[in-house]
């Protein structure tokens, strides 16, 4: 066993400087850096995430050969979902490969915002799906950073559309009561400007109501709610705090069916914890789980079954933060293919990926092509629209697995549109940043 | 041989007080700044400078800090973050309240109202000592923290709660590179551990150590105890502080409450418990430590790549990390300072040890 991972690791030293010297025989090689967190208090969802977007990046290579002939490598750097070592990992990778890196996919809001300003400076593009901030929709002032499919506003919009939708119309929300628990910190914060803007809109009544950090404490928050008697909760939860909420929610017997998570508060992780008390529990989600999907399917036989897969734990495929890996790996691989049509099939730098980032369309039918039809809802990006989408759909735990409790709920752009422009607008004026006009980018 | 300080002879005062007597000493300290002032900031690619040398440098000042309240005046602190926070959001506020004001001097300002809250923070260590102060101390850093987030004033009303950090400039020059953002930060540093270093030298350290060792004693002969602990505590809150808008501004570019968690104040402890607690060296050591030998493992990790789980390399990497650090601690309890300290003591006497 010894002398087995011995040979093991001076064959994979070996290898290594033998891809190095390869690297140069290489017709063109697209670099994608892959700054992952495996260890730490969230590596049981960065692993998988991370996990299926190299499945992906690996499927592509093994199928089609990479992206029209061109090779895509990776490299990983390990964050520990940590602000500093997420900066150190940016700087390490970002001048990899034959043209640098084509795009960072952190899978953290702390270490977007950090490297936010480094990126624009380096012209490479930062891609967060279904989190970061939800102003970068405005692709006038943030150029560089692409909110793709569901930012945090747009998923509030669907919540109390949702809502709305299980009261049976939107003007019954007038007079009811909608609590809306969240995280003590920033990130739990982000929503309450949206979510107050509705209140308004549908008369309904907004409580907020504080967890501290990290929120496994919540004891006098659910009496609160008792006493609140609210018709819904909204769950801005993050980490342990779900499945806190879930086991206090039944402790007070607020029923579970009546709570409507972000999708942070939706994976398999969160709920498990929860046992029993999770059944009903309704969650956001923008990526669809299951091996159902013709691309998951893929992975399992052209990368597991020659023991070719990223993960060890081949029980974890088709998980929620799996397959949002490898939701993530579609974007980034679709978007490398839409800037290759203009500027040709070679190795692109940051700022040709950009463009392709800024030109995504993913249509129903491109989506079958690619065997995730359904998997997520269509999306079309431009210069004005970073996001592309801004749908989102319930689930529903049934103990067991997620069962899908809506379609795809769009965002009510109406109320999200003027904010998404005063906060971009705000943040152009404390930088002194110039927007780009739009009408003339193509 | 190589320290041999026969024939260097000390003949006034001054030579007797110098920071560093021997010449030896000297012409390395001489050549250390000389290297990293001008030779660093050319050759050192962006990630030496920015993803390596500016954080550990930041975390230094801060460890430095912690070392001049915890290592020289004898007072636990494990509110280290929540100071560096105070510095990161007064530095922030002062700069985006008062238009014009220039760098420098919201950075000096953000580093006296750390300093403030330090001294407030500092009060019960009057009445309580040892883990009882740890203690008194983390409520500074839970206050603090929940007070930053819970209160829209502090970050300027941003939604998020996360704001990004104003532009930088120092006597009209853009500091936007990394080599100028490396040099910034070790201009500061520098200037501020020589500070330190001739403050634990005079009477105030001398004061401090009094303190540390046998406060009962320490008053008996004179030293003001009120005075002598809260300035340790406003001293080192000052350094944090610093520490905190720098790692705020020149490192992250944002100013954010979780980037000064709990986490922060025991990794700040740590290293200098790792380097040596009453050591200004230690502070360095104990800093690149911490924070270099995570990535340097993580480096040697990826020459493995594809042989073995990444999973199992980045857990690999942690229990090798924590196995490290309690190997140095059974090796040497005093810190990688008291290390060094041998290593020269033997090079005295090389190559004819008695």
């Amino acid at each position: 066993m010894k002398t087995n991972s011995l040979k093991r690791s001076v064959l994979a030293v070996a290898v290594s400087l033998g891809t190095l010297a390869a690297g140069q025989a290489w017709a063109a090689e697209q670099f994608i850096p892959i700054p992952s967190y495996r260890v730490g208090p969230y590596a049981s969802g960065g692993s998988k995430y991370y996990g299926g977007l190299i499945d992906y990046i690996n499927l592509v290579n093994a199928k089609e050969g990479g992206v029209g002939g061109v090779k895509l490598t990776y490299e990983e750097c390990e964050t520990e979902y940590k602000n500093d070592r997420g900066v150190e990992c940016y700087e390490r990778l970002k001048a990899k490969g034959e043209a640098g890196a084509s795009m960072f996919n952190f899978m953290s809001t702390g270490i977007t915002y950090a490297t936010m300003d480094r990126a624009s400076q380096d012209k490479i593009p930062l891609v967060t799906i279904g989190f970061g901030r939800a102003d970068a929709k405005d692709g006038s002032v943030f150029p560089y950073v692409f909110p793709l499919i569901t930012s945090y506003w747009s998923q509030a919009s669907a919540k109390i559309s949702y809502i709305g939708q299980r009261l049976g119309g939107m003007d019954k929300l007038k007079g009811k009561k909608i609590v809306n628990l969240y995280h003590g910190s920033a990130y739990g914060k982000e929503t309450m400007p949206v979510l107050e803007a509705f209140a308004k809109k549908y008369g309904f009544e907004l409580v907020n109501v504080e967890v501290p950090a990290p929120g496994t404490e919540q004891q006098s928050q659910w009496l609160e709610i008792r006493r609140q008697q609210p018709d819904f909760v909204i769950l801005r939860s993050w980490g342990v705090m779900t499945p806190a909420a879930i086991k206090a929610a039944a402790k007070v017997g607020f029923p579970r069916d009546k709570i409507v998570a972000v999708w942070w508060g939706g994976s398999e992780e969160d709920v498990i914890p929860a046992g029993e008390a999770a059944k009903g529990y309704i969650a956001g989600s923008f990526a669809s789980d299951g091996v159902g999907f013709p691309v998951i399917q893929d992975i399992q036989k052209t990368l597991y079954a020659n023991g070719k897969g990223n993960l060890s734990d081949q029980a974890a495929i088709g998980t929620v933060n799996y397959n949002r890996g490898v939701i993530g790996g579609i974007m980034m691989v679709e978007a490398i293919r839409v800037a290759q049509g203009k500027f040709g099939k070679k190795a692109l730098n940051g700022d040709e990926v950009r463009w392709g980032l800024e030109h995504l369309d993913l249509s129903p039918a491109r989506l079958k092509a690619l065997g995730a039809a359904n998997m997520i809802p269509g999306v079309k990006t431009s210069c004005a629209n970073h996001e592309g989408s801004g749908y989102t759909r319930f689930m529903q735990w049934d103990g067991k697995a997620w069962k899908p409790a809506s379609g795809w709920i769009a965002p009510d752009n109406s109320v999200l549109d003027p904010l998404v422009k005063a906060s971009a607008d705000k943040y152009a004026k404390e930088k002194g940043i110039t927007p780009r006009d739009c009408s003339k980018e193509k | 041989m190589i320290y041999r300080e026969a024939g260097q002879f000390k003949i006034n005062y001054q030579s007797d007080s110098a920071i560093l007597p021997i010449v030896q000493d000297r012409m390395f300290m001489i050549g250390l700044m000389v290297v990293s002032f001008l030779v660093i900031p050319v050759l050192g690619s962006d990630y030496f400078l920015a993803g390596i040398l500016t954080p550990f440098l930041i975390l230094s000042l801060a460890a430095l800090g912690l070392n001049i309240l915890t290592g020289y005046a004898g007072q636990l602190s494990l509110g280290s973050a929540a100071f560096m926070a105070v510095g990161a959001f007064a530095t922030y506020n002062f700069m985006i309240r008062i238009p014009g004001i220039p760098l420098l001097l919201a950075l000096v300002l953000g580093g006296l109202m750390a300093a403030l809250v330090g001294i407030l923070f500092g009060l019960p260590s009057l009445r309580i000592k040892g883990f009882y102060l740890a203690v008194a101390t983390l409520a500074a850093q839970f206050f603090i923290e929940w007070a930053l987030t819970k209160f829209g004033w502090f970050t300027n009303y941003s939604s998020s709660g996360v704001i990004s950090a104003p532009e930088m400039q120092v006597f009209g020059i853009v500091i936007d590179s990394a080599a100028k953002k490396y040099l910034f930060t070790l201009a500061i540093v520098a200037l501020l551990t020589l500070a330190a270093k001739n403050m634990v030298r005079s009477s105030l350290g001398r004061s401090w150590m009094a303190v540390r060792d046998m406060d009962v004693a320490a008053e008996v002969i004179g030293i003001p105890i009120l005075k002598t602990k809260l300035l340790a505590f406003a001293i080192s809150s000052f350094y944090c502080g610093i520490a905190g808008a720098l790692w705020a501004f020149v490192l992250l570019g944002t100013v954010d409450p979780q980037a000064f968690d709990l986490h922060r104040s025991f990794q700040v402890l740590f290293m200098i418990i790792v380097g040596g607690v009453g050591s200004i060296l230690g502070s360095y050591l104990g800093a690149a430590f911490i924070v270099l030998l995570p990535i340097v493992l993580n480096l040697i990790g990826q020459l493995f790549h594809g042989a073995i789980s990444t999973q199992f390399l980045s857990n690999m990497e942690m229990m090798l990390f924590g196995g490290l650090i309690i190997f140095f601690l059974i090796v040497e309890p005093l810190g990688l300072a008291r290390l060094w300290q041998i290593a020269k003591e033997k090079l005295r006497m090389w190559p004819f040890p008695h």
